[in-house]
C-alpha cells in the first residue's frame, strides 16, 4: 500500500542524480529489495510504471533485485540463506545465528546511455 | 552506455528526519515506542490502560495516528495527558516528517515516554522510521496464531510483541504458546508481554517494561554540563 511512496522516493533519485548528467537518457535504475523490507514487488513495479506515463521518465525501466534473507554462524562464520524460518547453521547446525542482511531497501545504481553520440 | 552506482537508501529522507529525532529524543531522555498492529488489535485500549495506570509522576504523551476523525485521539484526553491526533488523510502509515511536524510545538523535556499509535496496519510501517527506541507490534487473541510468520517484517523489527485480550482465550482457537514460537521463529529475540486490557491482567507487567527502558533512555542521556 505504501509503494508509491516509495516508486516516488526513487524517482526523486533518479531524477537528482539525472541532474548530474545533463547530456545523457536514463535507461534503467536497479533497487534492492530484501524479504523483510515489507514491499511488494509487483505493487511497487504498478505504481511505478503509473508514476513515470508521461513523463521524461517513461521510458526508465525499474529492476528489482530480490535479497533473501542472509545470517552467519558465530560458532563456524558461514554464512548462508535462511529458507522457511531454519535459522539453523546449514554448515555446522548451530541453533543460534545472527542476522546479517535481509531488510534492504537501496538503490544499487543507474544507467544511462549518452545523447553526445546522436547529437553530434 | 555507462552506470553510475548509487548506494543509498531509498527512504533516505525518511531516515535522515528519523536521525535527527532520535538524537533529540536521546538528548532530552525522552523514551519513544512506536505501536504498530493491525487495525483493531488493542493500540488505543493499551494505550487507555497505561495512561490509566502510569505510575505518579511519569510524564507520558501521545501522539495517535489514523487516516480519517480523531476519535483515538478524544478517548486518550480524559486522562490529562497531551494528545495530538495526526490525521494522514489517506497515507497508510506515519513517517519521520509528519512526528517531527507535530512535535515542533511540545518540550520534549517535559515528556519522558512519547508513545506514537501508528495507522492500524502490518505492512507499512515496519519500513518507516519514527526515530523510536523501540518498535511495538501488538497481535490480539482474535487474529491468527500465524500472523508473526505472514508478516515477519514487522515481528523482525520489533523489539516487544504484546499479546492482547488474553481475557477472551477462552472463547477463541487461538493457541498463545504457537503465536509465541511464530513470533520468536522470525525473530529469536523478541520480548513477548501478554495483556488484556479488560481484566488488567499483565498491565503491571508492560508497566514495568515500560520504567525498565525509561531508565535505559535517561541512562543514555547525554551528561549535561550545566
Amino acid at each position: 500500500m505504501h509503494e508509491v511512496g516509495i516508486a516516488n522516493s526513487i524517482l526523486e533519485a533518479t531524477r537528482a542524480e539525472m541532474a548530474r548528467h545533463s547530456a545523457a537518457r536514463p535507461l534503467r535504475i536497479t533497487v534492492r529489495i530484501g524479504e523483510l523490507a515489507a514491499v511488494d514487488p509487483d505493487s511497487l513495479q504498478f505504481c511505478f510504471a503509473a508514476l513515470t506515463r508521461g513523463t521524461e521518465l517513461a521510458a526508465l525501466e525499474l529492476k528489482i533485485e530480490p535479497c533473501p534473507r542472509r545470517n552467519c554462524c558465530p560458532a563456524c562464520g558461514a554464512e548462508f540463506t535462511v529458507a522457511d524460518y531454519d535459522f539453523r547453521c546449514t554448515q555446522c547446525g548451530e541453533e543460534r545465528t545472527e542476522f546479517v542482511s535481509g531488510d534492504q531497501l537501496e538503490l544499487a545504481s543507474l544507467e544511462m546511455e549518452s545523447y553526445e553520440s546522436s547529437t553530434a | 552506455m555507462n552506470q553510475v552506482p548509487l548506494e543509498q537508501k531509498v527512504l533516505k529522507e525518511n531516515d535522515r528526519i528519523a536521525g535527527e529525532l532520535r538524537a533529540r529524543f536521546l538528548e532530552h531522555g525522552t523514551l519513544c515506542l512506536n505501536l504498530i498492529s493491525a487495525p483493531g488489535s488493542g493500540k488505543t485500549s493499551l494505550l487507555e490502560g497505561t495512561l490509566a495506570n502510569v505510575p505518579c509522576g511519569l510524564r507520558l504523551a501521545v501522539l495517535t495516528g489514523d487516516i480519517q476523525t480523531q476519535n483515538d485521539a478524544n478517548r486518550l484526553r480524559r486522562f490529562g495527558f497531551p494528545v495530538k491526533p495526526i490525521t494522514t488523510g489517506g497515507t497508510c502509515h506515519l513517517d519521520a516528517q509528519m512526528i517531527d511536524r507535530h512535535l515542533a510545538d511540545w518540550d520534549l523535556d517535559a515528556i519522558d515516554v512519547l508513545m506514537i499509535e501508528n495507522v492500524g496496519n502490518l505492512v507499512c510501517p515496519a519500513s518507516y522510521d519514527l526515530g523510536e527506541a523501540a518498535k511495538i507490534v501488538l497481535l490480539s487473541v482474535t487474529e491468527g496464531e500465524d500472523k508473526p510468520l505472514k508478516y515477519p517484517s514487522i515481528f523482525f523489527k520489533s523489539k516487544l510483541a504484546v499479546i492482547t485480550k488474553t481475557d477472551l482465550l477462552p472463547y477463541v482457537p487461538f493457541d498463545i504458546a504457537q503465536a509465541e514460537e511464530n513470533a520468536r521463529r522470525v525473530h529469536p529475540e523478541i520480548e513477548i508481554l501478554r495483556i488484556s486490557n479488560t481484566s488488567g491482567d499483565g498491565i503491571a507487567q508492560w508497566i514495568a517494561w515500560l520504567e525498565e527502558r525509561r531508565a535505559q533512555a535517561l541512562a543514555a542521556q547525554p551528561v549535561s554540563l550545566v
